[in-house]
Protein backbone atom coordinates (compact mmCIF):
# COMPACT_ATOMS: atom_id res chain seq x y z
CA UNK A 1 0.00 0.00 0.00
CA UNK A 2 1.32 3.36 -0.96
CA UNK A 3 1.15 5.77 1.90
CA UNK A 4 1.49 9.47 1.59
CA UNK A 5 2.22 10.94 4.92
CA UNK A 6 4.75 13.66 4.37
CA UNK A 7 3.06 15.90 6.90
CA UNK A 8 2.65 13.33 9.60
CA UNK A 9 5.37 13.37 12.21
CA UNK A 10 6.70 10.19 13.75
CA UNK A 11 8.21 7.10 12.21
CA UNK A 12 5.20 4.82 11.83
CA UNK A 13 1.98 6.67 11.43
CA UNK A 14 0.44 5.28 8.25
CA UNK A 15 -3.11 3.99 8.41
CA UNK A 16 -3.81 0.27 8.11
CA UNK A 17 -5.20 -1.17 4.89
CA UNK A 18 -8.75 -0.06 4.06
CA UNK A 19 -11.05 -2.26 6.04
CA UNK A 20 -14.50 -2.38 7.47
CA UNK A 21 -13.39 -0.77 10.70
CA UNK A 22 -14.65 2.51 9.32
CA UNK A 23 -18.28 2.11 8.45
CA UNK A 24 -21.05 4.52 9.29
CA UNK A 25 -24.46 3.76 7.96
CA UNK A 26 -27.69 5.74 8.06
CA UNK A 27 -31.01 4.09 7.32
CA UNK A 28 -34.21 6.02 6.71
CA UNK A 29 -32.80 9.01 8.47
CA UNK A 30 -35.38 11.76 8.90
CA UNK A 31 -35.26 15.03 10.70
CA UNK A 32 -37.89 17.63 11.35
CA UNK A 33 -37.25 21.12 12.64
CA UNK A 34 -40.01 23.58 13.45
CA UNK A 35 -42.66 21.63 11.56
CA UNK A 36 -40.53 21.33 8.41
CA UNK A 37 -38.88 18.16 7.18
CA UNK A 38 -35.22 18.92 6.49
CA UNK A 39 -34.83 15.45 5.08
CA UNK A 40 -36.77 12.23 5.21
CA UNK A 41 -35.85 8.62 4.49
CA UNK A 42 -32.21 9.40 3.87
CA UNK A 43 -29.99 6.39 3.26
CA UNK A 44 -26.26 6.92 3.54
CA UNK A 45 -23.13 4.89 3.82
CA UNK A 46 -19.69 6.18 4.69
CA UNK A 47 -16.68 3.91 4.45
CA UNK A 48 -12.95 4.23 4.35
CA UNK A 49 -11.88 6.14 1.25
CA UNK A 50 -15.09 8.13 0.88
CA UNK A 51 -15.60 11.85 0.56
CA UNK A 52 -19.20 12.83 1.01
CA UNK A 53 -20.01 16.40 0.20
CA UNK A 54 -23.28 17.71 1.62
CA UNK A 55 -24.73 20.55 -0.40
CA UNK A 56 -27.79 22.68 -0.13
CA UNK A 57 -29.02 26.19 0.31
CA UNK A 58 -28.66 28.04 3.59
CA UNK A 59 -31.02 26.53 6.11
CA UNK A 60 -31.41 23.27 4.22
CA UNK A 61 -30.10 21.26 7.17
CA UNK A 62 -26.45 20.63 6.36
CA UNK A 63 -25.18 21.41 9.83
CA UNK A 64 -28.09 19.54 11.38
CA UNK A 65 -27.20 16.46 9.36
CA UNK A 66 -23.56 16.71 10.43
CA UNK A 67 -24.57 17.03 14.06
CA UNK A 68 -26.73 13.94 13.76
CA UNK A 69 -24.05 11.94 11.96
CA UNK A 70 -21.48 12.95 14.58
CA UNK A 71 -23.69 11.63 17.40
CA UNK A 72 -24.16 15.08 18.89
CA UNK A 73 -27.85 15.47 18.23
CA UNK A 74 -30.32 12.74 19.11
CA UNK A 75 -33.27 14.57 17.63
CA UNK A 76 -33.89 12.41 14.55
CA UNK A 77 -35.78 9.39 13.32
CA UNK A 78 -34.26 6.37 11.68
CA UNK A 79 -31.21 4.28 12.43
CA UNK A 80 -27.53 5.09 12.60
CA UNK A 81 -25.12 2.19 12.63
CA UNK A 82 -21.42 2.30 13.39
CA UNK A 83 -19.64 -0.91 12.38
CA UNK A 84 -23.03 -2.56 12.26
CA UNK A 85 -24.06 -1.60 15.78
CA UNK A 86 -26.47 1.13 16.82
CA UNK A 87 -24.49 4.33 17.18
CA UNK A 88 -25.93 5.21 20.57
CA UNK A 89 -24.56 2.03 22.05
CA UNK A 90 -21.04 2.34 20.63
CA UNK A 91 -20.76 6.10 20.94
CA UNK A 92 -17.44 6.08 22.81
CA UNK A 93 -15.80 3.89 20.16
CA UNK A 94 -17.27 6.01 17.38
CA UNK A 95 -16.04 9.25 18.94
CA UNK A 96 -12.54 7.85 19.26
CA UNK A 97 -12.42 7.71 15.44
CA UNK A 98 -14.09 11.02 14.75
CA UNK A 99 -12.62 14.45 14.23
CA UNK A 100 -15.30 17.10 14.00
CA UNK A 101 -14.59 20.73 13.17
CA UNK A 102 -17.63 22.94 13.34
CA UNK A 103 -18.40 26.57 12.56
CA UNK A 104 -16.91 27.72 15.85
CA UNK A 105 -13.15 27.43 15.96
CA UNK A 106 -12.96 26.03 19.53
CA UNK A 107 -9.88 28.17 20.12
CA UNK A 108 -9.24 30.33 23.16
CA UNK A 109 -8.24 33.86 22.09
CA UNK A 110 -5.99 34.31 25.10
CA UNK A 111 -3.92 31.21 24.40
CA UNK A 112 -1.34 30.71 21.70
CA UNK A 113 -1.79 28.35 18.77
CA UNK A 114 0.51 25.81 20.39
CA UNK A 115 -1.38 25.92 23.68
CA UNK A 116 -4.71 25.56 21.94
CA UNK A 117 -3.51 22.58 19.94
CA UNK A 118 -2.04 20.98 23.06
CA UNK A 119 -5.49 21.02 24.62
CA UNK A 120 -7.10 19.52 21.54
CA UNK A 121 -4.56 16.71 21.36
CA UNK A 122 -4.94 16.01 25.08
CA UNK A 123 -8.70 15.95 24.74
CA UNK A 124 -8.31 13.35 22.03
CA UNK A 125 -6.19 11.39 24.49
CA UNK A 126 -3.24 11.62 22.19
CA UNK A 127 0.29 12.42 23.30
CA UNK A 128 1.77 15.31 21.38
CA UNK A 129 5.06 17.09 21.61
CA UNK A 130 5.92 20.61 20.61
CA UNK A 131 7.61 19.28 17.49
CA UNK A 132 4.42 17.61 16.31
CA UNK A 133 2.37 20.71 16.98
CA UNK A 134 4.87 22.92 15.19
CA UNK A 135 4.85 20.54 12.22
CA UNK A 136 1.06 20.67 12.10
CA UNK A 137 1.07 24.47 12.17
CA UNK A 138 3.74 24.76 9.51
CA UNK A 139 1.78 22.38 7.28
CA UNK A 140 -1.03 24.92 7.46
CA UNK A 141 1.40 27.73 6.69
CA UNK A 142 1.45 29.24 10.15
CA UNK A 143 5.13 29.11 10.98
CA UNK A 144 6.03 32.16 12.99
CA UNK A 145 2.59 32.56 14.56
CA UNK A 146 2.88 29.72 17.06
CA UNK A 147 3.30 31.81 20.18
CA UNK A 148 0.98 34.72 19.53
CA UNK A 149 -2.35 34.81 21.32
CA UNK A 150 -4.88 33.45 18.85
CA UNK A 151 -7.11 36.47 19.45
CA UNK A 152 -4.55 38.65 17.68
CA UNK A 153 -4.67 36.61 14.49
CA UNK A 154 -7.02 37.07 11.55
CA UNK A 155 -10.12 34.96 10.99
CA UNK A 156 -8.38 33.02 8.23
CA UNK A 157 -5.37 32.31 10.40
CA UNK A 158 -7.63 31.14 13.22
CA UNK A 159 -9.39 28.83 10.80
CA UNK A 160 -5.99 27.43 9.81
CA UNK A 161 -5.14 26.73 13.44
CA UNK A 162 -8.44 24.89 13.84
CA UNK A 163 -7.61 22.90 10.70
CA UNK A 164 -4.14 22.08 12.01
CA UNK A 165 -5.98 19.57 14.17
CA UNK A 166 -6.52 17.53 11.01
CA UNK A 167 -2.77 17.01 10.87
CA UNK A 168 -2.13 16.74 14.60
CA UNK A 169 -5.01 14.61 15.85
CA UNK A 170 -4.99 11.31 14.01
CA UNK A 171 -8.55 10.29 13.36
CA UNK A 172 -9.94 8.37 10.43
CA UNK A 173 -13.36 9.94 10.03
CA UNK A 174 -13.44 13.68 9.50
CA UNK A 175 -16.61 15.74 9.66
CA UNK A 176 -16.02 19.30 8.59
CA UNK A 177 -18.68 21.98 8.64
CA UNK A 178 -17.77 24.72 6.15
CA UNK A 179 -14.03 24.12 6.49
CA UNK A 180 -13.20 26.52 3.66
CA UNK A 181 -14.79 29.60 5.20
CA UNK A 182 -12.36 32.51 5.66
CA UNK A 183 -9.52 30.62 3.92
CA UNK A 184 -7.52 32.30 1.16
CA UNK A 185 -6.60 30.52 -2.07
CA UNK A 186 -3.43 29.09 -0.66
CA UNK A 187 -5.29 27.83 2.40
CA UNK A 188 -7.91 26.20 0.22
CA UNK A 189 -5.21 24.34 -1.71
CA UNK A 190 -3.58 23.12 1.48
CA UNK A 191 -6.90 21.84 2.80
CA UNK A 192 -7.73 20.14 -0.50
CA UNK A 193 -4.35 18.40 -0.41
CA UNK A 194 -5.03 17.27 3.14
CA UNK A 195 -8.42 15.90 2.14
CA UNK A 196 -6.98 14.01 -0.83
CA UNK A 197 -4.16 12.43 1.10
CA UNK A 198 -6.46 11.52 3.99
CA UNK A 199 -8.84 9.72 1.70
CA UNK A 200 -6.06 7.99 -0.21
CA UNK A 201 -4.86 6.58 3.10
CA UNK A 202 -8.22 5.02 3.73
CA UNK A 203 -9.74 7.75 5.84
CA UNK A 204 -13.07 9.30 5.02
CA UNK A 205 -14.54 12.78 5.04
CA UNK A 206 -17.99 14.28 5.34
CA UNK A 207 -18.01 17.99 4.64
CA UNK A 208 -20.30 20.84 3.81
CA UNK A 209 -19.17 23.64 1.57
CA UNK A 210 -20.33 26.09 -1.05
CA UNK A 211 -16.89 26.15 -2.66
CA UNK A 212 -15.99 24.17 -5.75
CA UNK A 213 -13.95 21.26 -4.43
CA UNK A 214 -10.78 20.23 -6.29
CA UNK A 215 -9.55 16.93 -4.93
CA UNK A 216 -7.87 14.07 -6.71
CA UNK A 217 -10.34 11.49 -5.48
CA UNK A 218 -13.99 10.87 -6.40
CA UNK A 219 -16.45 12.89 -4.37
CA UNK A 220 -19.96 11.76 -3.61
CA UNK A 221 -22.49 14.56 -3.35
CA UNK A 222 -25.60 14.74 -1.29
CA UNK A 223 -28.00 17.55 -2.08
CA UNK A 224 -30.35 18.62 0.63
CA UNK A 225 -33.24 20.71 -0.51
CA UNK A 226 -36.93 20.95 -1.17
CA UNK A 227 -36.83 18.91 -4.35
CA UNK A 228 -35.79 15.84 -2.37
CA UNK A 229 -32.54 14.13 -1.71
CA UNK A 230 -30.38 12.32 -4.12
CA UNK A 231 -26.90 10.97 -3.74
CA UNK A 232 -24.72 11.08 -6.83
CA UNK A 233 -21.13 10.20 -7.39
CA UNK B 1 2.75 -1.91 8.60
CA UNK B 2 -0.15 -0.86 10.65
CA UNK B 3 -0.19 1.60 13.44
CA UNK B 4 -1.82 0.41 16.65
CA UNK B 5 -5.09 2.25 17.05
CA UNK B 6 -3.97 4.56 19.79
CA UNK B 7 -6.99 6.84 19.59
CA UNK B 8 -9.50 4.59 21.25
CA UNK B 9 -7.16 2.46 23.28
CA UNK B 10 -7.72 2.16 26.99
CA UNK B 11 -4.95 3.17 29.31
CA UNK B 12 -3.81 6.51 30.55
CA UNK B 13 -5.64 8.60 27.93
CA UNK B 14 -8.34 9.90 30.32
CA UNK B 15 -5.59 11.01 32.67
CA UNK B 16 -3.86 12.76 29.80
CA UNK B 17 -7.08 14.51 28.84
CA UNK B 18 -7.64 15.54 32.44
CA UNK B 19 -4.13 16.96 32.72
CA UNK B 20 -4.52 18.83 29.43
CA UNK B 21 -7.84 20.22 30.56
CA UNK B 22 -6.51 21.42 33.92
CA UNK B 23 -3.39 22.89 32.36
CA UNK B 24 -5.46 24.88 29.91
CA UNK B 25 -7.79 26.16 32.62
CA UNK B 26 -4.82 27.27 34.71
CA UNK B 27 -3.28 29.03 31.72
CA UNK B 28 -6.57 30.81 31.04
CA UNK B 29 -6.77 31.91 34.67
CA UNK B 30 -3.26 33.31 34.49
CA UNK B 31 -4.14 35.25 31.31
CA UNK B 32 -7.46 36.52 32.75
CA UNK B 33 -6.74 37.28 36.41
CA UNK B 34 -10.11 39.04 36.65
CA UNK B 35 -11.88 35.70 36.54
CA UNK B 36 -10.57 34.75 39.97
CA UNK B 37 -9.78 38.16 41.45
CA UNK B 38 -13.31 39.55 41.01
CA UNK B 39 -15.06 37.14 43.40
CA UNK B 40 -12.32 37.74 45.97
CA UNK B 41 -12.67 41.50 45.68
CA UNK B 42 -16.44 41.14 45.93
CA UNK B 43 -16.09 39.04 49.08
CA UNK B 44 -13.78 41.57 50.71
CA UNK B 45 -15.92 44.57 49.73
CA UNK B 46 -19.16 43.09 51.02
CA UNK B 47 -17.62 42.14 54.36
CA UNK B 48 -16.05 45.59 54.68
CA UNK B 49 -19.44 47.23 54.28
CA UNK B 50 -21.10 45.45 57.21
CA UNK B 51 -19.22 47.13 60.07
CA UNK B 52 -19.88 50.45 58.38
CA UNK B 53 -23.53 49.75 57.73
CA UNK B 54 -24.52 47.98 60.95
CA UNK B 55 -22.42 49.05 63.86
CA UNK B 56 -18.77 48.89 64.85
CA UNK B 57 -19.75 47.21 68.12
CA UNK B 58 -17.50 44.16 68.53
CA UNK B 59 -20.03 42.01 70.38
CA UNK B 60 -22.79 42.58 67.83
CA UNK B 61 -20.49 41.96 64.87
CA UNK B 62 -19.01 38.79 66.27
CA UNK B 63 -22.53 37.43 66.72
CA UNK B 64 -23.33 38.15 63.11
CA UNK B 65 -19.93 37.20 61.70
CA UNK B 66 -20.53 33.50 60.91
CA UNK B 67 -23.66 34.22 58.91
CA UNK B 68 -22.20 37.27 57.17
CA UNK B 69 -19.02 35.50 56.15
CA UNK B 70 -20.90 32.52 54.78
CA UNK B 71 -23.50 34.52 52.90
CA UNK B 72 -20.80 36.68 51.34
CA UNK B 73 -18.74 33.63 50.39
CA UNK B 74 -21.80 32.03 48.87
CA UNK B 75 -22.59 35.09 46.77
CA UNK B 76 -18.96 35.40 45.69
CA UNK B 77 -19.07 31.78 44.51
CA UNK B 78 -22.28 32.46 42.60
CA UNK B 79 -20.62 35.42 40.92
CA UNK B 80 -17.85 33.21 39.62
CA UNK B 81 -20.11 30.43 38.35
CA UNK B 82 -21.50 32.10 35.25
CA UNK B 83 -18.20 31.85 33.39
CA UNK B 84 -17.69 28.18 34.20
CA UNK B 85 -19.04 26.89 30.88
CA UNK B 86 -20.37 29.95 29.06
CA UNK B 87 -17.13 30.97 27.30
CA UNK B 88 -16.56 27.41 26.20
CA UNK B 89 -20.08 27.20 24.84
CA UNK B 90 -19.62 30.37 22.82
CA UNK B 91 -16.31 29.53 21.19
CA UNK B 92 -17.14 25.92 20.39
CA UNK B 93 -14.80 24.35 22.97
CA UNK B 94 -17.74 22.82 24.76
CA UNK B 95 -18.84 21.07 21.57
CA UNK B 96 -15.36 19.56 21.33
CA UNK B 97 -15.49 18.58 25.00
CA UNK B 98 -18.70 16.63 24.42
CA UNK B 99 -17.20 15.03 21.30
CA UNK B 100 -14.20 13.78 23.21
CA UNK B 101 -14.14 10.02 23.77
CA UNK B 102 -12.95 10.70 27.31
CA UNK B 103 -15.36 10.35 30.24
CA UNK B 104 -17.04 13.73 30.47
CA UNK B 105 -17.70 13.64 34.26
CA UNK B 106 -13.96 13.29 34.82
CA UNK B 107 -13.18 16.34 32.68
CA UNK B 108 -15.89 18.29 34.48
CA UNK B 109 -14.41 17.28 37.81
CA UNK B 110 -11.07 18.65 36.64
CA UNK B 111 -12.63 21.93 35.66
CA UNK B 112 -14.51 22.27 38.97
CA UNK B 113 -11.32 21.43 40.87
CA UNK B 114 -9.48 24.28 39.14
CA UNK B 115 -12.45 26.55 39.76
CA UNK B 116 -12.35 25.67 43.46
CA UNK B 117 -8.60 26.18 43.66
CA UNK B 118 -9.01 29.62 42.11
CA UNK B 119 -12.07 30.85 44.03
CA UNK B 120 -13.07 28.64 46.99
CA UNK B 121 -9.60 28.08 48.33
CA UNK B 122 -8.51 31.76 48.13
CA UNK B 123 -11.82 32.70 49.76
CA UNK B 124 -11.10 30.33 52.63
CA UNK B 125 -7.55 31.63 52.99
CA UNK B 126 -8.69 35.23 52.96
CA UNK B 127 -11.57 34.75 55.39
CA UNK B 128 -9.57 35.15 58.67
CA UNK B 129 -8.45 38.58 57.47
CA UNK B 130 -12.06 39.61 57.12
CA UNK B 131 -12.87 37.82 60.37
CA UNK B 132 -10.64 40.36 62.10
CA UNK B 133 -12.81 43.10 60.68
CA UNK B 134 -15.91 41.42 62.14
CA UNK B 135 -14.15 40.86 65.50
CA UNK B 136 -14.36 37.12 65.17
CA UNK B 137 -12.51 35.37 68.04
CA UNK B 138 -9.03 34.36 66.89
CA UNK B 139 -9.48 30.72 68.03
CA UNK B 140 -12.08 30.13 65.36
CA UNK B 141 -9.93 31.19 62.35
CA UNK B 142 -8.64 27.73 61.58
CA UNK B 143 -12.13 26.30 61.80
CA UNK B 144 -13.43 29.07 59.55
CA UNK B 145 -10.85 28.23 56.92
CA UNK B 146 -11.49 24.49 57.04
CA UNK B 147 -15.27 24.92 56.94
CA UNK B 148 -15.10 27.38 54.04
CA UNK B 149 -12.69 25.19 52.09
CA UNK B 150 -14.97 22.17 52.51
CA UNK B 151 -18.16 24.09 51.90
CA UNK B 152 -16.97 26.05 48.87
CA UNK B 153 -15.99 22.83 47.12
CA UNK B 154 -19.56 21.62 47.54
CA UNK B 155 -20.86 24.99 46.34
CA UNK B 156 -18.70 24.75 43.21
CA UNK B 157 -19.85 21.23 42.41
CA UNK B 158 -23.54 22.08 42.84
CA UNK B 159 -23.08 25.36 41.01
CA UNK B 160 -21.58 23.56 38.02
CA UNK B 161 -24.92 21.79 37.48
CA UNK B 162 -26.72 25.11 37.45
CA UNK B 163 -24.11 26.73 35.22
CA UNK B 164 -24.42 23.85 32.77
CA UNK B 165 -28.20 24.09 32.69
CA UNK B 166 -28.24 27.85 32.08
CA UNK B 167 -25.75 28.02 29.19
CA UNK B 168 -28.52 28.26 26.67
CA UNK B 169 -30.38 30.97 28.56
CA UNK B 170 -29.51 34.33 27.08
CA UNK B 171 -29.61 36.13 30.40
CA UNK B 172 -28.68 33.38 32.79
CA UNK B 173 -27.76 35.98 35.41
CA UNK B 174 -30.85 35.61 37.57
CA UNK B 175 -31.91 32.07 36.66
CA UNK B 176 -28.69 30.58 37.94
CA UNK B 177 -29.06 31.89 41.54
CA UNK B 178 -32.71 30.86 41.56
CA UNK B 179 -31.74 27.32 40.58
CA UNK B 180 -28.73 26.98 42.79
CA UNK B 181 -29.42 28.93 45.98
CA UNK B 182 -31.97 26.50 47.43
CA UNK B 183 -29.37 23.75 47.09
CA UNK B 184 -26.83 25.93 48.87
CA UNK B 185 -28.95 26.22 52.01
CA UNK B 186 -27.66 23.04 53.74
CA UNK B 187 -24.07 24.15 53.24
CA UNK B 188 -24.93 27.57 54.62
CA UNK B 189 -26.66 26.11 57.69
CA UNK B 190 -23.89 23.70 58.64
CA UNK B 191 -21.09 26.05 57.65
CA UNK B 192 -22.23 28.92 59.82
CA UNK B 193 -23.40 26.39 62.42
CA UNK B 194 -19.84 25.12 62.80
CA UNK B 195 -18.58 28.63 63.40
CA UNK B 196 -21.35 29.50 65.85
CA UNK B 197 -20.71 26.34 67.79
CA UNK B 198 -17.02 27.20 68.04
CA UNK B 199 -17.73 30.75 69.20
CA UNK B 200 -20.28 29.56 71.73
CA UNK B 201 -17.82 27.05 73.16
CA UNK B 202 -19.66 24.05 71.70
CA UNK B 203 -18.41 21.22 69.53
CA UNK B 204 -17.98 22.08 65.86
CA UNK B 205 -17.01 18.58 64.78
CA UNK B 206 -20.53 17.35 63.93
CA UNK B 207 -21.07 20.35 61.66
CA UNK B 208 -17.79 19.74 59.91
CA UNK B 209 -18.69 16.08 59.51
CA UNK B 210 -21.94 17.03 57.80
CA UNK B 211 -20.08 19.47 55.55
CA UNK B 212 -17.72 16.64 54.63
CA UNK B 213 -20.63 14.32 53.95
CA UNK B 214 -22.27 16.92 51.73
CA UNK B 215 -19.01 17.27 49.81
CA UNK B 216 -18.72 13.50 49.37
CA UNK B 217 -22.28 13.35 48.09
CA UNK B 218 -21.71 16.24 45.69
CA UNK B 219 -18.46 14.66 44.45
CA UNK B 220 -20.30 11.48 43.61
CA UNK B 221 -23.34 12.95 41.94
CA UNK B 222 -22.58 16.43 40.61
CA UNK B 223 -20.12 15.53 37.81
CA UNK B 224 -22.64 13.14 36.26
CA UNK B 225 -25.50 15.57 36.64
CA UNK B 226 -23.37 18.33 35.11
CA UNK B 227 -22.42 16.10 32.18
CA UNK B 228 -26.08 15.34 31.51
CA UNK B 229 -26.99 19.01 31.86
CA UNK B 230 -24.30 20.01 29.35
CA UNK B 231 -25.58 17.54 26.80
CA UNK B 232 -29.13 18.78 27.27
CA UNK B 233 -28.15 22.44 27.02
CA UNK B 234 -26.06 22.03 23.91
CA UNK B 235 -28.25 19.74 21.87
CA UNK B 236 -31.74 20.29 23.13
Amino acid sequence: MRTICVYRAGPDVSFPEPDLSLHLQARKLACERDGRWLFGALDLEIQGGDILRVEGANGSGKTTLLKILSAQSLDYQGTLLWRGEPLRRVRRDFLSHLLYIGHASALKPALSALENLAWHAALAGQPSGDAERLAALSRLGLSGFEDLPVGQLSAGQQRRIALARLVLVRRRLWMLDEPFSALDRDGIQVLEALLSSHVRQGGSVVLTTHQPLHVEVPVRRLRLGEEGMDVTT
Amino acid sequence: MSRPERDGAAGPTPARALRGMMRRDLLLLSRHPGAWLNPLAFFALVITLFPIGISPSASLLSDLAPGLLWVAALLATLLSLDGLFRDDAEDGSLEQLLLSPQPLPLLILGRVAIHWASTGLPLALMAPLLGVMLSLPAESYLLLMVALALGSATLGLIGAIGAALTIGVARGGIILPLLVLPLYVPVLIFGSGALQAAIGGGNAAPHLAVLGALLALALMLAPWATAAALRISLNG
